[in-house]
């Protein structure tokens, strides 16, 4: 058969209105560094990024509105879905786009990281991360994927000063590009077994037939199975995250540790769920073994953790596992509750490394644990909320953390996974103690003796954009923690309108 | 495909049901919580007034509780002052609260008790901090006590957690990090799977009814089948076991108790320690009365054993501390003997007997702390005569010890007595058996007293000065006195308010027991929901 003309599809811009903002205004901010003379200070690329999130936050919510009223629809040649789930990530993402600059704005410019390249990096990979939540594609799905990882590779390499920023870019690169190729493979097989990159026709066709040899179509799902795992650092394929993490530059790894989830996830749960749902008995007992194995893992090595960007490292494996409980479930209640889960965990996890890098900064650099003694007594308004970001990732009462955990545990119930759901629990029991161990340092570390002799410690001063990241992040938390409804509803409206 | 859709998410709640014209119990619950933002609001050099404020809002309970008490009627057998607020409807969580006869005293038991431990023991450093971590505290417990939902009990419940966490092991004695991080890991791993078995439940009880609530009176209609009502009953009870704590979960306890800071000991042993068998009473026996029936004789058994062995262990003790803290061990096994024999006398009897022993423990507590803030030692070897010393004080501890070992007219004997009656009836031979418990208490204490308050006093330690009770200390032992007399003299009131929530929860046990389940569906159904 030949092929004489390339049929170009019609594209509907307005459905992609939220990622073409991120795209157009990572352009507008290219062109303005080409144009001006001097370089405007980091703030300003910060502030002008806050407002290309906004725009997006806007459309996106518009775009809601669009799908609340007339249904769910695919655009750009079935290759893109406009549907609850879509929206949701367009909006989570563009409200870490909003916070996450205020995180970064400081810790750049007193890093002497002067310029606009962080700030289109992030961007770039917030379209990225919107796609990998809208894709109906295996094609697009890898697309986005790129797109979301190579900015998250150059950002962890963005201190070209310090020779750990380095290291963490070349591990993340080098690992990242495997597990693309992997899954590159994966969707080939795939597309192989099934005779189609789409997702919706994927499940149409394992639906409707039988295949006698599924040798290709296993090894084909596996494979994905793999590169999301990568991506969203599930153990056994978790190795990277501890790295990277501790070596990218402090102001920025919050926002490397959401988007890269929250992405990763978005097409996790998307095509395992939507694609491969018959698979299911295939699947399921090996997503509950990396459920398992990031659970406890996670937890038990956070515990011997001396850096606490490394503790947070191994406490987001648990978090991945948490999350993954929903997939577990293959319920729409289980998806609603890895959405949950994701945002809470996004705003906690800016907020918890933007902290991390004012304290560590006051430290000369240094994010041990012993850092924060007597954080309490210094900064004691900083100390109280680091305390409430850690209870809230601890699962307190009155904050997301609690809920999102209660969330997925009760899905993984209702679905009869008792064992997953008493592991999880046993494994946040594990996890308490060293979050709570941060916390007992933070505000009674320097009444004992040996706080005499360090030397007299100032308090340390916060910026009004770390203040303002902080409160935002604290409002989410602790608002939706409280209250809880319009959270949980937009969840489930998200799943409702899962095609 | 257009599919019918919700629209972006509004902020709507439903008020469900506020009977009451004023919302007592919300206030109640409400008010250490205003006192702990106040706290944290105001700058740490402010001591005196952080320490207004904290009493303050722990007194502002206190009158609450009397007013609810006062309100309380005696002829009701369900919840009263009820109140009702949707809060996570997808989830089935609501804001629910109330009282009966169950809770009602150990609210007030709460209420009594932390005022006490806040004016009586207060540490001199960390003032803001040690009093915000106290009225949060006082919130989780009164919270756990007037929950009617499931899901916000264990939210109050693991809300306790933190606070005694940071009590213990920022104001504790020596090994208080040890002491704090085991009691939290075991109380935890308790609560993780308290967790896991509640949710099921409201699961199975979604799957039979098709609404998902974790409403307690709900919950209770819910059908089990024998091994889910055991796995359920056992997931329940090892939470609330390591809380009481019953033999053998009790081993986090005796550090936790000794190397708290005073306040942090009142807490756990008078007011913390019922959670634990408040939720075996509430939860056990109304959510898995059959599972309960069937396994009451191993839990009675741990009940007796935890009796014998904490006393016989507090006989042991050479630390004063230490010895109070086993005591406790040994008298919380009465209660727990009570719950699990399942007669009308043994429940109000363990209901009546958490009241009291939250008193005496409490008193006990606060006149060990007294004689450590006097000496700097809790070893009973370093300590003699102080009768001759502070008479006084040694007149309130042997009212307090006596009431602990259950003299007659003091409020240790009606409880125990209820019980051991009760028990007798149904369970005659776990009775005589626990019975040799009083006579064990009966031993260390008198060897305690006599260690302590008698003996010739030295010259050397006649000019170490050994103050009299202050004022002050007496203003926070008197109340518990009189109420430890009051309660021997007259239990009354209290009972009267008691038997009727007892009552209705045993004939719930009993006919679930032995009726057809639809019967008893039924007629469990209409009991709960009579007013």
């Amino acid at each position: 058969m030949l092929a004489t003309t390339i049929i170009l599809p019609t594209i509907n811009y307005t459905a992609i209105l939220p990622e073409l903002i991120m795209l157009g205004g990572m352009l507008v901010l290219l062109g303005l560094v080409a144009v001006i003379p001097r370089d405007f200070s980091t703030k300003t690329y910060a502030g002008l990024t806050q407002v290309i999130g906004t725009a997006s936050l806007v459309s996106s919510l518009v775009l809601w509105h669009d799908v609340a009223a007339h249904g769910a629809f695919q655009a750009v040649a079935q290759a893109v879905d406009v549907d609850g789930f879509s929206v949701f990530f367009l909006v989570l993402v563009s409200a870490i786009l909003i916070v996450a600059p205020a995180f970064a704005a400081d810790y750049l410019h007193d890093e002497g990281i002067e310029g606009a390249e962080y700030f289109i990096l992030a961007l770039i990979a917030g379209a990225g991360a919107m796609l990998m939540g809208a894709a109906n594609d295996l094609i697009l799905v890898f697309l986005a994927l790129e797109i979301l990882s190579i900015p998250l590779y150059v950002i962890a390499g963005l201190n070209a000063r310090r020779a750990t920023s380095g290291e963490a870019s070349m591990k993340y690169f080098l690992l990242g590009a495997f597990s693309s190729a992997i899954f590159v493979y994966g969707i080939a097989l795939t597309y192989g077994a099934t005779g189609s990159t789409n997702l919706a026709d994927i499940a149409a066709f394992l639906s409707r037939n039988v295949i006698a040899t599924p040798g290709t179509l296993y090894a084909g799902a596996a494979l994905l199975l793999v590169g999301f795992a990568f991506k969203i650092a599930a153990v056994p394929f978790h190795m990277w995250s501890p790295d990277v993490y501790e070596g990218s530059p402090d102001g920025v790894v919050g926002f490397m540790a959401a988007i890269a989830k929250v992405g990763g996830f978005a097409a996790f749960l998307r095509v395992f769920v939507s694609a491969l749902p018959t698979l299911s008995s295939i699947w399921e007992p090996v997503v509950w073994v990396l459920c398992a194995l990031s659970l406890i893992a996670g937890a038990v090595i956070a515990l011997s953790q001396r850096n606490i960007k490394r503790m947070l490292a191994y406490s987001s494996i648990n978090h991945a596992g948490f999350i993954l409980m929903g997939l577990i479930a293959l319920s729409s209640r289980g998806v609603a509750s890895s959405l949950y889960y994701l945002f809470a965990y996004s705003f906690i996890v800016l907020a918890s490394f933007g902290i991390v890098t004012v304290v560590a900064k006051a430290n000369s650099g240094s994010a041990e644990i012993d850092a924060f003694r007597g954080l309490g007594r210094r900064s004691p308004v900083l100390a109280v909320f680091f305390a409430i970001f850690l209870l809230a990732q601890a699962g307190a009462p009155f904050t997301t953390g609690f809920l999102a955990k209660f969330y997925v545990v009760s899905a993984a119930v209702a679905a009869h996974s008792y064992a997953i759901a008493v592991i999880a629990m046993l494994s946040a029991a594990v996890a308490v103690f060293f979050y709570l161990r941060v916390v007992l340092v933070m505000f009674s570390g320097s009444e004992t003796e040996d706080a005499v002799g360090t030397p007299e410690q100032h308090p340390i001063v916060l910026s009004r954009w770390v203040w303002s990241g902080i409160m935002a992040c604290a409002a989410a938390t602790v608002i939706f923690g409280i209250y809880p409804l319009p959270l949980i509803n937009f969840a489930r409206a998200a799943t409702l309108l899962f095609r | 495909m257009p599919v019918s859709l919700p629209a972006i998410p509004a902020i709507v709640t439903g008020s469900l049901a506020s009977q009451h014209a004023f919302p007592y119990l919300t206030w109640l619950i409400l008010a250490p919580i205003i006192g702990a933002v106040l706290v944290v609001a105001l700058p740490k050099d402010l001591v005196r007034l952080i320490r207004s404020i904290t009493y303050l809002s722990s007194l502002a309970v206190l009158g609450i509780t009397a007013a609810v008490i006062d309100q309380f009627s005696t002829k009701l057998a369900g919840y009263q002052m009820t109140s009702t607020h949707e809060w996570a409807p997808g989830l089935g969580i609501s804001w629910s609260i109330g009282v009966d006869g169950i809770s009602l005293f150990l609210v007030a038991l709460t209420a009594v008790l932390f005022p006490l431990a806040l004016y009586g023991v207060a540490p001199s450093r960390n003032v803001k901090a040690y009093s915000t971590w106290m009225l949060l505290l006082e919130t989780g417990c009164l919270g756990s006590f007037v929950s009617l939902d499931l899901m916000l009990f264990f939210l109050f419940f693991e809300l306790t957690l933190i606070p005694v966490y940071f009590l213990i092991a920022s104001w504790g004695h020596e090994g208080r990090n040890r002491a704090a991080m085991r009691f939290f890991i075991y109380t935890f791993v308790g609560s993780a799977v308290l967790l896991v078995g509640a949710i099921a439940l409201a699961f199975l009880h979604q799957a039979q009814t098709g609404v998902l609530t974790f409403s307690i009176p709900q919950l209770e209609m819910t059908r089990l089948s024998g091994t889910e009502g055991v796995l359920l009953f056992l997931a329940f009870t090892f939470a609330f076991a390591v809380k009481a704590p019953i033999w053998p979960f009790h081993t986090w306890s005796p550090d936790a108790y000794a190397e708290a800071p005073a306040s942090g000991s009142i807490i756990l042993g008078g007011v913390m320690a019922k959670l634990g068998t408040y939720g075996i009473i509430r939860f056990d026996l109304g959510f898995f009365p059959h599972a309960t029936t069937m396994l009451a004789p191993i839990f009675l058994t741990l009940g007796v054993i935890g009796i014998i062995y904490g006393g016989m262990v507090a006989a042991r003790q050479r630390n004063l501390k230490r010895l109070v803290a086993y005591s406790s061990l040994s008298h919380m096994g009465f209660i727990v003997l009570g719950a699990f024999a399942l007669t009308g006398a043994s429940v109000s009897g363990a209901v009546l007997q958490m009241v009291n022993h939250g008193l005496y423990t409490a008193a006990l507590f606060l006149l060990v702390a007294m004689i450590y803030r006097r000496r700097k030692t809790f070893e009973v070897s370093r300590l003699r005569g102080l009768q001759n010393l502070a008479p006084v004080m040694a007149g309130i501890f042997t009212v307090v010890m006596l009431a602990s070992i259950g003299l007659p007219g003091l409020n240790g004997f009606i409880g125990e007595f209820l019980i051991l009656s009760g028990t007798f009836t149904a369970h005659r031979w776990w009775a005589v058996v626990a019975v040799t418990g009083v006579v064990i208490s009966a031993v260390y204490m008198l060897w305690a007293y006599q260690q302590v308050f008698h003996g010739k006093v030295t010259e050397d330690e006649r000019a170490a000065a050994f103050p009299e009770i202050s004022p002050r200390e007496r203003l926070v032992l008197v109340p518990i006195v009189v109420l430890i007399v009051f309660l021997g003299v007259y239990p009354k009131p209290v009972l009267d308010r008691i038997e009727p929530s007892v009552n209705q929860l045993v004939t719930h046990v009993l006919q679930i027991d032995h009726a057809t389940p639809s019967a008893a569906y039924h007629s469990s159904v209409s009991l709960k929901l009579g007013k």
